[in-house]
């Protein structure tokens, strides 16, 4: 009898640290998982590769780092098993000199990619409206000389 | 040559293919043109900016749209530019044959009731997809009616006459089924007589009422979006009955290229003869 409310202690607790970060991953497991989400950052990559309106934007980008960070973040912003390790969205797009037609492109060229990886409409419109209230953010802070150091 | 309107829309559309710059703004979110010109649905005025051209961009579009009801049919040119998502100039010709009321009470065989439009949009604020307010615009309309000799003689004040609106748009991400969702409402400052072909104010009301204009639109994908508008009218002429406009509509985005759109609509009462519903069809192309 006294082992029950150990047990019970105890699957409580398997059940706090096996827990994930959100509790609905419908939306991480409708863009494929991790591979999915992997897929759909690869070829947004290279859709942004070939975008000539907004590439000089990534001169001084860290190709692998970047790769990694939006892995993270969408997988995080979709329920996933993640943790964005990046800098805030201000910070990290501070005084880039952006305007409303690169902001624009690179959510064009992220719907390219998701129907490139024929991701479902409805996980496509979900992700984006995770995302698009991020542009307040993103294009606060435009005019403004980017940070010493802060590393892209 | 009978149709320079037709020759001209021909002439822009080959200049503007070769040109390969295309607007950065999201397929679908220029929505098409209505039949005063500009951006919106098919009967209502919206607040998005026609074309996909955004900040720093520039960029026109040319349309051809035809509604056909029981005893009338009306053709549509018209033309659009837009600068850096701020501000549209539209330019429209409205061509309405007037069939069953024409030989009622007499008219030339091809007799028709001509309306150029000019129009002008400013975005005031907000941008229809990103800002968590909506995307808000004003507009103007200048209508000049061609040919006012019927609309004089059933009543109207004038046959020139401004319309002002204001319009806001919000697109709903993954809403409806996960899908866009895209409503706009439009406020109309305006004592056009059946949009001005039967001319401005009249014998029932000289002075100018605001009118309210509403739209959704659903976009079951990125290129396809089905929707209804409806758009309240004032009634100014003695002689006959003006209604309210409805219509349902498909509209199809292949490319920011070019999108076709038809509708069903219902135009009421037009001049006495009731229950004016038909087809709408409607080509575009952008640049």
């Amino acid at each position: 009898m006294r082992s029950a409310p150990a047990a019970m202690f105890f699957l409580l607790l398997a059940a706090c640290v096996g827990a994930p970060p959100q509790a609905d991953d419908a939306l991480y497991r409708d863009l494929g998982g991790t591979a999915g989400i992997t897929a759909i950052v690869d070829s947004f990559l290279v859709e942004l590769a070939r975008d000539e309106r907004i590439i000089h934007h990534f001169r001084r980008t860290n190709v692998e780092r970047f790769r990694r960070l939006l892995i993270e973040q969408f997988c995080e912003l979709a329920g996933g098993p993640c943790t964005y390790s990046g800098d805030s969205m201000a910070l990290s797009h501070r005084g880039m000199g952006l305007t409303d037609r690169d902001f624009n492109a690179l959510v064009d060229d992220l719907i390219h990619a998701m129907e490139a990886e024929n991701v479902p409409v409805g996980a496509q419109n979900r992700l984006l409206a995770l995302l698009a209230p991020m542009y307040g953010e993103i294009m606060a802070e435009q005019d403004v000389e980017p940070l010493a150091g802060s590393n892209r | 040559m009978r149709r320079p309107e037709s020759c001209l829309l021909l002439v822009l559309a080959l200049v503007a293919a070769p040109i390969h710059a295309d607007g950065s703004r999201l397929l679908a979110t220029g929505g098409v043109v209505p039949v005063e010109g500009g951006g919106g649905g098919g009967i209502v005025p919206w607040a998005v900016l026609s074309g996909y051209g955004s900040e720093t961009e520039a960029g026109g579009s040319v349309t051809y749209s035809r509604l056909d009801t029981d005893d009338y049919a009306v053709a549509v040119y018209a033309a659009a530019y837009s600068w850096d998502n701020r501000l549209e100039l539209s330019l429209a010709r409205q061509e309405f044959e007037l069939g069953t009321l024409r030989r009622l009470i007499g008219l030339a065989p091809n007799a028709k009731l001509r309306q150029n439009i000019v129009g002008l949009k400013y975005r005031v604020t907000g941008d229809v997809v990103y800002t968590p307010w909506p995307q808000i615009s004003l507009g103007v309309q200048y209508k000049k009616n061609l040919d006012p000799a019927v609309p004089l003689a059933v009543g109207a004040r004038d046959d020139a006459d401004f319309d002002a609106y204001v319009s806001a748009c919000k697109l709903f991400l993954a809403s409806l089924a996960q899908r866009n969702l895209l409503t706009c409402g439009t406020l109309r400052y305006t004592r056009a007589n059946q949009g001005g072909l039967l001319g401005f104010g009249g014998d029932g009301g000289t002075g100018r009422e605001l009118h309210a204009e509403v739209a959704v639109a659903l976009l079951l994908n990125r290129r396809f979006a089905v929707g209804a508008e409806y758009r309240s009218k004032p009634d100014n002429l003695g002689f006959a009955r003006e209604d309210r406009w409805y219509d349902l509509f498909a509209a199809w985005f292949p490319s920011k290229r070019w999108s076709v759109t038809a509708a069903h609509v219902d135009l009421g009462s037009i001049a006495g003869l009731t229950d004016q519903t038909g087809v709408y069809v409607s080509a575009q192309l952008n640049w």
